[in-house]
Parts: C-alpha cells; sequence; structure tokens
C-alpha cells in the first residue's frame, strides 16, 4: 500500500495548482455574483489539456490515471466549485459513457473534440418527476425509421447551453421500466433541441443548469449509445463515477475554506493578539483538517480503486457522502472563524459555504448514498 | 533549427539566507522556480517551434540534481528533452566559470540559437548568457523584449533598453538574453507530463564528458569571490513640504528625474 503520490501525479497537482491560483481564483467571485458561465476557467483548461485527463491519447486525451483527474477537481475547487464542477460534469458525466460505450464510429465522432477540448459535454437524466427515482424517465425516444423521434424534458443540467454534446436517456421501451431506458447522444442545434430558463441557484452560480426541451427531435439511430434498454446501466455506472468527482470537489471546498481560514486568523487580531493564538482557534483548525484529510484519503482511495478496475461503487459513495457533508461541516465552522467578515461578500468562505450545499444534493444525495452503502453491506 | 534554452533554478523568495563563511546563498527550504526571464526564454522558443513544427527545443541547466525538477517542467510545458550539467567539481562556480561549462556542453549538444534569460533574480549578474556567447565566439543581442523574425541564418530582434527600443539582426547562430515582460509562459500540458514519466527525456552530462579542466570551474576556476552578501536596510524617513501645488509637481518631477524613473 503506498499513499505517496506519483511524479505523474505531482507534476500534475502543480499545475493544477497554478491555473486555479493564477487563473482561476481571480474571476471566481465575479463568476458567483453574475452568475455566469466561467469560460475563461474552460480556455485555460484546454490550453493545459485538462478536459480529457483520464482518456486515451488514440482520442486526443492526455492518458493521465483517474486520480490526475480527481487532483483536477479538488485543486479548482479549491478556489472555484463552479470551475470545479463544470469539468466534472464535462469529463466524468458527458465524457465518460461514450469513452465507455461508445463504437468506435461513435468516438471518433464524439470523443476527440471532447477530450481536446474543441467540444463541452453534458448528461442529462434528472426529469421532473425522476430525480434520485431516475427510473421514473418520462423523455420517450422511438425509432421511426433510421431515426430516432425524441420527446420530454429535463431539468437541472449541468453545462446546460455551454455544452455541444449531451449524453441524455430516453425510454424506449416503457413496458419494461428501467430495462426500457436508452442512452443517446445528441448535439447542440438539432433542430427541436431548445433550453430552459437557467436556474437561480444558492451556490456554484456560475454553473449553467437548466432544462433541456426536446420536441420531435430527430436522430439518426447511430446516435445510440449502447443498446436500446442498457440505459439504466449506462446512468448508474456513469454516476458512480461522477460521484468521485463531485466527493473531490467538496474535498476542494473544504480545503479551500480551510486555507482561507488559517490565513485570516494569523492576521485578524483580537485582545490583542492574533486569533491564531488563542486555543479554540487553534483547536477548531485541528479538527477540520484532519477530518478534511480523512476526506482526502476516501477520495483518494476511491478514485485508485476505478483506475485500477476494482469494484468502486460503494467506495464512490462513501467519499461523496462523506466529503460533502465535511465540506459544509469545515465551510460552517470557517465562517465562524472569521465572524462577521466570514458571513459578507468580500471574502469567499460565505461562498464557498454556499457551495457546498450542494454536494450533498447533486449526483446522488446523501440519503441515495447511504442507501449505495448499506445496500452493498446487506445484500 | 535547434534551439537551446537556458535556464537556472533559482529560490522563490527574497527572504534567502545566506552563508556567512562563504558569502553563497542557501537554497534549502526555499522553494525552487524556473528564473522568470528564462521562462519567457523558453516560451519564446516554444512559439516559434509552433510556427515551425520541425524546430526543436532543449532545455539546459548547470545545477544540483535536484534542478531536473525545473528540466521536466520546461518538456512539460512542450521541450523536446532536458540536458542536465551536474558535477560536484562545478560547485561554487561563479558566472565565468558556469560560462565555461555551459560553452562546452552548448558545443556538445549543437545549436543554431541560444536563449538565455537576461538575469537571474538571485544573483541579478547579466552576465551568463553574455559570457556564454564570447566563450562560443558567436553573436549575441541581450535585452530581447521581441523576436521579430528567424530566418534560415539570421534573427531579428526588438531589444528594449531603459530609454530606447533598438531592431537589431544578427547572424546565426546567436546567443539573445530573453525579458520576462516579452510574454506570459504557458502552463504545463497534461499529455507532456504523461509522456515525459513514461521516458527519460533528461540527459545528464558531467564535467568528464565534456572534458573541462576541473581547475577552471567550481570554486577554483572562479575569480568572483562574494565578500558578504546582506538586505538592504530601508529607512522610515519622512520629510514634510509646503509648497503650492506648481512647486510640488516641479518637485515631484524632479525626484523622479534624478531617481531616472523618468528622462524627460
Amino acid at each position: 500500500m503506498d499513499f505517496n503520490l506519483t511524479e505523474q501525479q505531482l507534476m500534475m497537482q502543480k499545475l493544477f495548482r497554478e491555473v486555479a491560483q493564477n487563473e482561476i481564483k481571480e474571476n471566481a467571485a465575479d463568476v458567483d455574483e453574475n452568475e455566469r458561465f466561467p469560460k475563461e476557467s474552460v480556455e485555460v483548461m484546454r490550453q493545459a489539456k485538462m478536459l480529457g485527463i483520464p482518456y486515451s491519447r488514440e482520442y486526443g486525451g492526455a492518458g493521465a490515471d483517474y486520480l490526475c483527474y480527481i487532483l483536477a477537481i479538488e485543486e479548482l475547487s479549491k478556489t472555484c466549485a463552479t470551475s470545479g464542477v463544470v469539468l466534472s460534469a464535462h469529463t466524468s458525466l458527458g465524457t465518460w459513457p461514450i469513452a465507455q460505450f461508445g463504437t468506435e464510429e461513435q468516438k471518433q465522432r464524439f470523443l476527440t473534440d471532447l477530450c481536446t477540448g474543441k467540444k463541452l459535454a453534458a448528461f442529462g437524466l434528472t426529469e421532473p418527476n425522476a430525480g434520485t427515482d431516475a427510473a421514473g424517465q418520462q423523455t420517450t425516444a422511438v425509432l421511426d425509421g433510421d431515426e430516432y423521434v425524441i420527446n420530454g424534458t429535463k431539468i437541472f443540467i449541468t453545462n446546460a447551453g455551454e455544452a455541444d454534446v449531451y449524453v441524455i436517456f430516453a425510454m424506449t421501451d416503457k413496458t419494461k421500466g428501467t430495462r426500457g431506458i436508452s442512452a443517446f447522444i445528441l448535439e447542440k442545434g438539432t433542430p427541436g433541441f431548445t433550453f430552459g430558463l437557467h436556474e437561480k441557484k444558492l451556490g456554484i452560480r456560475g454553473s449553467a443548469t437548466c432544462e433541456l426541451i426536446f420536441n420531435n427531435v430527430r436522430i439518426p439511430k447511430e446516435n445510440l449509445l449502447g443498446k436500446e434498454g442498457m440505459g439504466f446501466k449506462i446512468a448508474m455506472q456513469t454516476l458512480d463515477g461522477g460521484r468521485i468527482g463531485i466527493a473531490a470537489q467538496a474535498l476542494g471546498i473544504a480545503q479551500g475554506a480551510i486555507d482561507e481560514a488559517v490565513a485570516y486568523v494569523k492576521q485578524r487580531k483580537q485582545f490583542g493578539r492574533p486569533i491564531a493564538k488563542f486555543q479554540n482557534t487553534q483547536f477548531q483548525l485541528a479538527d477540520m483538517q484532519t477530518k478534511t484529510d480523512a476526506a482526502r484519503w476516501l477520495v483518494y482511495s476511491a478514485a485508485t480503486a476505478k483506475q485500477e478496475g476494482r469494484p468502486y461503487t460503494q467506495l464512490a459513495a462513501e467519499a461523496k457522502l462523506f466529503a460533502a457533508e465535511t465540506a459544509m461541516e469545515i465551510t460552517t465552522k470557517a465562517i465562524q472563524l472569521l465572524g462577521g467578515y466570514g458571513y459578507t461578500r468580500d471574502l469567499p468562505v460565505e461562498r464557498m459555504f454556499r457551495d457546498a450545499k450542494i454536494t450533498e444534493i447533486y449526483e446522488g444525495t446523501s440519503e441515495v448514498q447511504r442507501m449505495v452503502i448499506s445496500g452493498a453491506m446487506l445484500k | 533549427m535547434k534551439i537551446v534554452v537556458l535556464e537556472k533554478q533559482v529560490p522563490d523568495s527574497t527572504e534567502i539566507t545566506v552563508d556567512k563563511k562563504t558569502g553563497a546563498l542557501i537554497r534549502d527550504g526555499v522553494p525552487a522556480i524556473t528564473n522568470p526571464d528564462d521562462l519567457a526564454g523558453l516560451e519564446a522558443a516554444l512559439e516559434l517551434k509552433d510556427k515551425n513544427p520541425d524546430t526543436e527545443v532543449v532545455v539546459m541547466t548547470m545545477g544540483l540534481p535536484k534542478a531536473a525538477e525545473m528540466l521536466k517542467e520546461g518538456v512539460a510545458m512542450g521541450a523536446d528533452k532536458g540536458v542536465l550539467l551536474t558535477d560536484r567539481v562545478l560547485g561554487g562556480s561563479d558566472t565565468c566559470a558556469t560560462s565555461i561549462a555551459l560553452a562546452a556542453a552548448l558545443k556538445k549538444v549543437g545549436f543554431d540559437l541560444v536563449i538565455a534569460g537576461r538575469q537571474a533574480i538571485d544573483g541579478d549578474t547579466a552576465q551568463v548568457g553574455p559570457q556564454t556567447a564570447e566563450r562560443l565566439d558567436i553573436p549575441q543581442i541581450t535585452y530581447v523584449d521581441e523576436i521579430l523574425e528567424v530566418k534560415e541564418d539570421s534573427i531579428t530582434v526588438k531589444r528594449s533598453l531603459e530609454d530606447v527600443e533598438q531592431i537589431v539582426t544578427a547572424k546565426l547562430p546567436c546567443v539573445i538574453t530573453t525579458l520576462s515582460g516579452m510574454n506570459k509562459p504557458r502552463y504545463m500540458q497534461c499529455d507532456n507530463i504523461v509522456d515525459l514519466c513514461k521516458e527519460d527525456k533528461i540527459e545528464v552530462l558531467t564535467n568528464a564528458e565534456l572534458g573541462i579542466d576541473p581547475e577552471t570551474v567550481g570554486f577554483k576556476g572562479s575569480p568572483t569571490s562574494v565578500k558578504t552578501t546582506f538586505t538592504k536596510d530601508v529607512t522610515d524617513k519622512t520629510e514634510v513640504f509646503t509648497l503650492s501645488e506648481q512647486e510640488t509637481a516641479d518637485m515631484i518631477a524632479k525626484t523622479l528625474k534624478e531617481k531616472q524613473i523618468i528622462t524627460k
């Protein structure tokens, strides 16, 4: 058992840290305040070849290991959780199912552009009546000659409108329940495919979150991903991996809040000395870092299991559950340490606190993670 | 075309400590970075490679084995390989001795263009690039702010001096020294990192391999000895003047001229 990062991982970590600190951080408050998609973050990720980190060189990826990708999400999320989720939704949710289940022809058509960052990806599963109960899909896809005709809506879709390629799910046979769900690749600009209003969110406010509307959208049958009826399996496996990405986002938010708190308590003086000199501050920080490090090893261990081809469903759920709840707790404590200033939008921990909350909800709520973990324990 | 970029790993802080006996800088424990002027030189070389992919870019340094980290970062940015000149006998070399070693390594590796940063942020001498050009007996252009044109046998650049800019053309091969403000160096790229971790792209050269007389390098071969290194004391001196608006403006202008911050 080796807990050390490899040379590749250390160099990548340094790169991601430089990108996050030098390029992403300065825009984070503006991205949040103005609810604007961080296009400049995507551009710098494209230049550093960060948009296809774990994918094969054959398709324009970096060919790095999965933990490198997780380190990228962590480092970005330390300064801007919005940028973290843009990368996570693109890599884990939009691109992975094509890399994993796509035909050679589909990979040539879509994967290379996604890995090189020429195009951005998104994933559409959630519907108004199919959230945690993803099996309740009402979007339909009907084969008509050589084309599928898609009708329905998806909600809360990350990167919606900004992404060029969408992996979406629809019922091809309602009588079969989850075995009647199929996955499709859809391109922006296809007639009948439009976007609804942007959601006004508590946190990750720069992340584009909106509705996908399919009104008699016709796509070639070659855009079916996997086989008919495989959609639910593809969705669940994709979310297993996505959870490690969101766990890394939560981990980054927690560490980012600690870093801000440490800097603040060293310079903030009360009763004639820096508040870092008070035992309460010291003990709070010790607890915060201990818990965050515990989350870190759970996240890294899930990423390593995925990389090595070991089962990771339970580990990914544990990592996401623990990292998300840790992020919420740590950002709450960080605001407390910063006091009144921490509650204002002049300092970033207030934003981190709002950003942390979503990690307990999306890509499977904390309750779903508990279902997954206990399900594996009791089977 | 083959471009060799000379780099130096320097401490990332002004708060470095000094060895009281030798006067040399103690680098242990201080994070190391690539000297900013050198990084601009590498970016300039990589931009030439972007335009002409046949261009080979080599990053070279003389330093401790640890300096290989910096060369790897250069390769991760897009250089083809790194050359590390490291040997105990080279330890303590001043700029004069360093240029002997670098010139020997450059002759061995081969080059059409050598790019060095103008000066390093630790020593601030601005001597190694020019001295290396002298040892190689080739033209040099210092203080380069922009590369305007590279032909098969010549290079045209813009030099940026304190109060004047010059357009200069030199025959190749030559040495140019670059300024950190000339560009924004690119980041490392993920795919390059993967490649360099799979395949060792750093060539290590020793003094013996270069056939340099050990008496001419290291402490022995260095005519410079650092007597003392210290941080300049900054004194808080406030003078209060009561002047009219015009007198105030004149005084500010005069002071700025005296300090050579403005010239007219």
